[in-house]
C-alpha cells in the first residue's frame, strides 16, 4: 500500500532539479554549503516526495503533520529546495538565499520561513528537539478515541502517532549532546522517531577518520538501544524502503545510516571537503549545472507529494 | 513574620496547580527533580515530568521539542547547569526560535552555601538578560515565585525564572499584583532608593529599617521582580525623588541588576546626585560556607547595604 504512487524515476528527477537549484542559489548568494546539501539531496527528495513525511504545504502548521528537522542546519539549501518544490513557496524565492531581508536565512529560521519546524545551525541539537517532539506527539497525538489517555513513559508508541524525522551529519555526531539524546530516545522507546545520518565521511577540516573517527555508527546507535538500518544514501528505492521500515517499527527509535558522497552529482565537488562551505564561481556553477542538466529535464510537473497524505493516513 | 520558605518550594507546587487549571504543562529535569521540587508534577502526572538524567543539553532540546508540539514546558536543574552549561541550547534553540520554554532552575547564587563556588551561580542574570526574546523574572520570596511561574506559564515565549535553595523570609501576603515589566515599591522614602532583587529584597528592607531607626534616613525599597523587561519608569521616578540609588543583588555586579539599573541611569545622567552604588559579588567566584558568613564575606548582607548608604 505504501508504495502506491511511488515512482523512483520521478524522485530521481526531482532530486536532480533540487541539486540544480542548490547550486544556483549558493552561486547567487556567493556563500553557503554545497557539499553537505548535495550529499543529502536524495534523502530529502525521498522524505518530501516519496510519501514518507505527511505534510501539507498549503497548511504548514497542519496539526496532524509529521515533522522533519534538519539538524545539520548548514545544509539549508537542500531544505529550501525541497520546501520550494513541495510548494511551500515559489521556487523563484530560492534566489534570495542569504540576502538581506530574505526568509531564506543562512541557516534555517523557523520564525521566518513556513515549513521549517525549528531553527537549527548550532550542531548537535536536532536529535534532542526531535526526541522532545516525538515524546509530545506520542503523548497527545494518538488516535481520536485514546487522545485523553496519557502515555506512560516507556509504553510503546501508538502506530498512529505522528512521526518525527531528523537528519544529522556524520561530523555532527561528534557533539556529545547527540548521544545524550540517543540515550534518552531509546530509554523512552520513542517509536515515532527516525534519525537519518548523512554519512559522507567528511567534515570541514578533513576526513572524519583523520579528525575524530566515529567507528561503526550503526553499532554505536545499536549499543544505545536503537534499531539501525544502513542504505546507499543515493539509492531512492533503498531510502524509501528504509524509511518505510523505520516508520513501521514503533517499538523504539530507528536510525537510518545513509552512506553518501559529499558534493554528490557534481564531479569536481564529490568527496572534496573543500566544497563544504564554499560557493561555486559562475563558471563552476555552469559546469555543474551542465552535468545535472540531463537528469533534471523531466522534473517540472507538480510535486508528486500532492496526494501523499491520503496514501499514508 | 511568618515562617521562612525557599523560592524553589513554589516550583513543583505551582506546576501542579497550573495543570489542574488546564495548562498543558510539562517539566523536564536532569536528575535533580527532588531538589528543584519538579518531582511534584510527576506525582500528579507521570507523563508530564520527564527526567533526562544527567544531560542538561538534552534537557533543553527535549523541552524545545515538546514546546513545538504545543506544550508549555519548564526546565529545571541547578542554575549553574541549567543556564551556563546550556547557554548555546538556550540561545540558538529556545530564544532564536522564540519557543515556549521556561528556564526555571533552582539553587542560584551563593546562598547554595556549602556546595561551594562550582555550584554557586552568580552570572546567570547576565547570561539570560542579554538574550533577545528572553524575559527574566527574579522572585524575592515563595509567593512571588509562584507569581513568576504563573506569569511565565501564561505568557508565550522564553522566560528565565531565578530561584534559590535557601529558606527566605516571606515578604508578600499573597501572589497577587505581580506583572511582567513591573517593579514593586515595598517601602517609601525620600532619601535614598534601594533597588533589589531576589534574596536581597528582605535584606534591603532590613537595612532600610535600621537606617530609619539609627540614622533617620528614609530609604525607598524597590523589588525589581521583572529584571527584563525592567520597570525603568518606577526606578527613575524614585531616583528623581531621592537622587541616590544603590542596587542589591546576589549576583555578580557585572551584567545583572546593577548593570541593568546603571544602563537606565546612564541614559538619564541628571537624575543622580551621587554615583550609583552596587551591592553584589565583586567579580569573584563563591566559596563553601553558611548563609550568614557568605553574605558577610561577599558584602551582600543588610549590614553591607546599610554601610553603603551611610557612606
Amino acid at each position: 500500500m505504501r508504495h502506491m504512487g511511488f515512482d523512483a524515476t520521478e524522485i530521481e528527477r526531482r532530486a536532480a532539479a533540487m541539486r540544480r537549484d542548490i547550486l544556483k542559489m549558493i552561486a547567487l548568494a556567493g556563500s553557503g554549503h554545497p557539499g553537505g546539501s548535495l550529499s543529502a539531496t536524495d534523502i530529502l527528495a525521498v522524505l518530501y516526495f516519496g510519501e514518507v513525511v505527511r505534510h501539507r504545504p498549503s497548511e504548514p502548521t497542519w496539526e496532524r503533520r509529521d515533522r522533519f528537522i534538519l539538524s545539520k542546519g548548514h545544509a539549508a539549501p537542500v531544505l529550501y529546495a525541497a520546501l520550494a518544490h513541495a510548494g511551500y513557496f515559489e521556487v523563484s524565492e530560492l534566489a534570495t538565499l542569504r540576502s538581506f531581508g530574505s526568509r531564506l536565512q543562512g541557516h534555517p529560521d523557523s520564525r521566518k520561513l513556513p515549513g521549517v519546524e525549528v531553527a537549527t545551525g548550532s550542531l548537535g541539537q536536532g536529535l534532542s528537539i526531535a526526541a522532545g517532539m516525538a515524546y509530545g506527539l506520542a503523548v497527545s497525538g494518538q488516535s481520536e478515541q485514546d487522545e485523553q489517555d496519557e502515555r506512560v513513559p516507556g509504553d510503546p508508541v501508538s502506530p498512529s502517532a505522528q512521526q518525527v524525522f531528523v537528519l544529522l551529519g556524520d561530523g555532527e555526531l561528534q557533539e556529545g549532546q547527540v548521544w545524550e539524546a540517543a540515550m534518552f530516545a531509546a530509554h523512552q522507546r520513542l517509536g515515532n522517531l527516525v534519525a537519518i545520518v548523512d554519512n559522507n565521511n567528511l567534515q570541514i577540516d578533513g576526513a572524519l577518520e583523520d579528525v575524530v573517527g566515529l567507528g561503526d555508527i550503526s553499532a554505536k546507535f545499536t549499543a544505545f538501544g536503537w534499531r539501525a538500518l544502513e542504505v546507499d544514501g543515493h539509492n531512492i528505492t533503498q531510502l524509501k524502503q528504509a524509511f518505510d521500515e523505520a516508520s513501521a517499527h514503533t517499538d523504539g527509535p530507528v536510525v537510518v545510516v545513509a552512506h553518501t558522497v559529499k558534493g554528490k552529482g557534481v564531479s569536481f565537488m564529490e568527496n572534496q571537503c573543500g566544497w563544504h562551505g564554499k560557493a561555486p564561481s559562475d563558471e563552476q556553477c555552469d559546469r555543474a549545472l551542465a552535468e545535472l542538466e540531463t537528469d533534471a529535464k523531466a522534473a517540472t510537473e507538480p510535486p508528486v507529494g500532492a496526494a501523499r497524505e491520503e496514501v499514508r493516513l | 513574620m511568618s515562617e521562612k520558605k525557599a523560592t524553589r518550594a513554589a516550583y513543583g507546587e505551582t506546576l501542579v496547580e497550573l495543570l489542574a487549571e488546564g495548562v498543558d504543562v510539562y517539566a523536564v529535569d536532569a536528575d535533580l527533580a527532588g531538589s528543584t521540587t519538579s518531582a511534584k508534577l510527576r506525582e500528579a502526572s507521570a507523563a508530564r515530568h520527564i527526567n533526562v538524567g544527567i544531560a542538561e543539553q538534552n534537557m533543553i532540546g527535549v523541552a524545545a521539542g515538546l514546546s513545538l508540539t504545543g506544550k508549555t514546558v519548564f526546565t529545571g536543574s541547578f542554575a549553574v547547569f541549567g543556564t551556563g552549561r546550556v547557554y548555546d541550547q538556550i540561545r540558538n534553540t529556545v530564544c532564536y526560535a522564540g519557543l515556549d520554554v521556561k528556564i526555571a532552575p533552582t539553587h542560584s547564587g551563593i546562598s547554595v552555601g556549602p556546595d561551594g563556588g562550582s555550584h554557586q551561580m552568580i552570572e546567570d542574570l547576565a547570561l539570560m538578560r542579554v538574550l533577545p526574546n528572553m524575559r527574566v523574572l527574579v522572585p524575592a520570596d515563595y509567593l512571588s515565585a509562584k507569581a513568576a511561574i504563573r506569569i511565565a506559564a501564561r505568557t508565550p515565549g522564553p522566560f528565565y525564572i531565578r530561584m534559590g535553595r535557601s529558606n527566605v523570609p516571606q515578604i508578600y501576603p499573597d501572589a497577587e499584583g505581580f506583572a511582567l515589566g513591573s517593579a514593586r515599591v515595598l517601602r517609601s522614602g525620600d532619601d535614598v532608593t534601594i533597588v533589589a532583587c531576589g534574596i536581597e529584597v528582605p535584606l534591603a528592607l532590613e537595612a532600610a529599617e535600621r537606617l530609619a531607626a539609627e540614622k533617620g534616613i528614609q530609604a525607598e525599597v524597590i523589588d525589581v521582580f521583572s529584571l527584563k523587561p525592567l520597570d525603568a519608569k518606577t526606578i527613575l521616578r524614585s531616583a528623581s525623588k531621592t537622587g541616590f540609588v544603590i542596587t542589591a543583588e546576589e549576583h555578580s555586579v557585572i551584567g545583572g541588576l546593577g548593570a541593568a539599573v546603571a544602563e537606565v541611569l546612564a541614559e538619564h545622567p541628571d537624575v543622580l546626585r551621587k554615583p550609583l552604588g552596587r551591592i553584589g559579588v565583586q567579580d569573584r567566584f563563591g566559596t563553601s560556607g553558611g548563609f550568614d558568613e557568605l553574605f558577610r564575606e561577599y558584602g551582600l548582607d543588610a549590614q553591607a547595604i546599610y554601610e553603603l548608604v551611610v557612606q
